[in-house]
């Protein structure tokens, strides 16, 4: 598995005429909803999420005056503070690269077909969205593979 | 007709195989699901999935037809 590369991510964004540039990092927690969380696995149906995905980059380009906007996020098996998804927007102007990243990030999280199992310090796991309590033990490791990356450039 | 399905995450779990090529009667993904819905103890109703055919999102109305690609998406959790 390959870490999200920010540092590339970052450059893929730079342009002599933007004046800054907003990311989000999105890490993986050791509780939710009450559970001490272990691990996570992320599951992608990549061919519809990269769809998606740029789909989603597309419209925060038409919605905001923004110069360029990338995601990149993980599959496969994440450990307590690995980030799971990086977002950059750059910009002539800081307010609307704050709000065209903020797009990015919910419309990701809504609609792109990826989904997460938590794995609970209980021995229990459990799809997020969909169901918990799978047996305990049960789990496998699936799709570990490198993040895939959207990237988009308007010119 | 031969309908090709692939599952992810709590699907795949609950069919136990990654894909399968089924042939069936199921004119809609609604009726394909509802049949798979019986094969296997798929917890989530219809209500909660998407569907996609040929890698795209799709009516759970849409006509299926011999050899295409279904597969049924469960509440997704990006991020």
């Amino acid at each position: 598995m390959t870490p999200i590369d920010t540092t590339a991510g970052r450059a893929a964004l730079l342009d002599g005429s933007a004046g800054g540039y907003v990311s989000f990092e999105g890490w993986v927690r050791d509780h939710n909803e009450g559970l001490a969380v272990k691990r996570l696995e992320y599951e992608a149906f990549e061919a519809l999420a990269v769809k998606e995905g740029e789909r989603i980059l597309v419209e925060a380009l038409g919605r905001f005056p923004v110069k360029h906007a990338l995601c990149l996020h993980r599959v496969g098996e994440l450990g307590i503070g690995e980030m799971a998804v990086w977002v950059g927007v750059s910009s002539t102007h800081r307010g609307e690269a704050f709000e065209a990243c903020r797009y990015i990030i919910d419309a990701v999280k809504h609609r792109v077909p990826i989904w997460k199992k938590e794995h609970y310090v209980n021995g229990d796991s459990g799809w997020v969205n969909c169901e918990r309590c799978a047996a305990p033990g049960a789990d496998t490791v699936h799709h570990v593979e490198a993040g895939h990356r959207h990237t988009l450039a308007r010119s | 007709m031969l309908i090709n399905i692939q599952y992810f995450a709590i699907l795949r779990e609950q069919a136990g195989r990654p894909n399968e090529s089924l042939e069936t009667r199921a004119a809609t993904p609604a009726a394909l699901y509802a049949e798979l819905a019986k094969r296997y103890p798929f917890t989530l109703a219809p209500e909660q999935l998407k569907v996609a055919i040929n890698g795209e999102f799709a009516d759970f109305a849409h006509s299926l037809n011999t050899g295409d690609a279904v597969v049924f998406i469960p509440p997704v959790a990006g991020g």
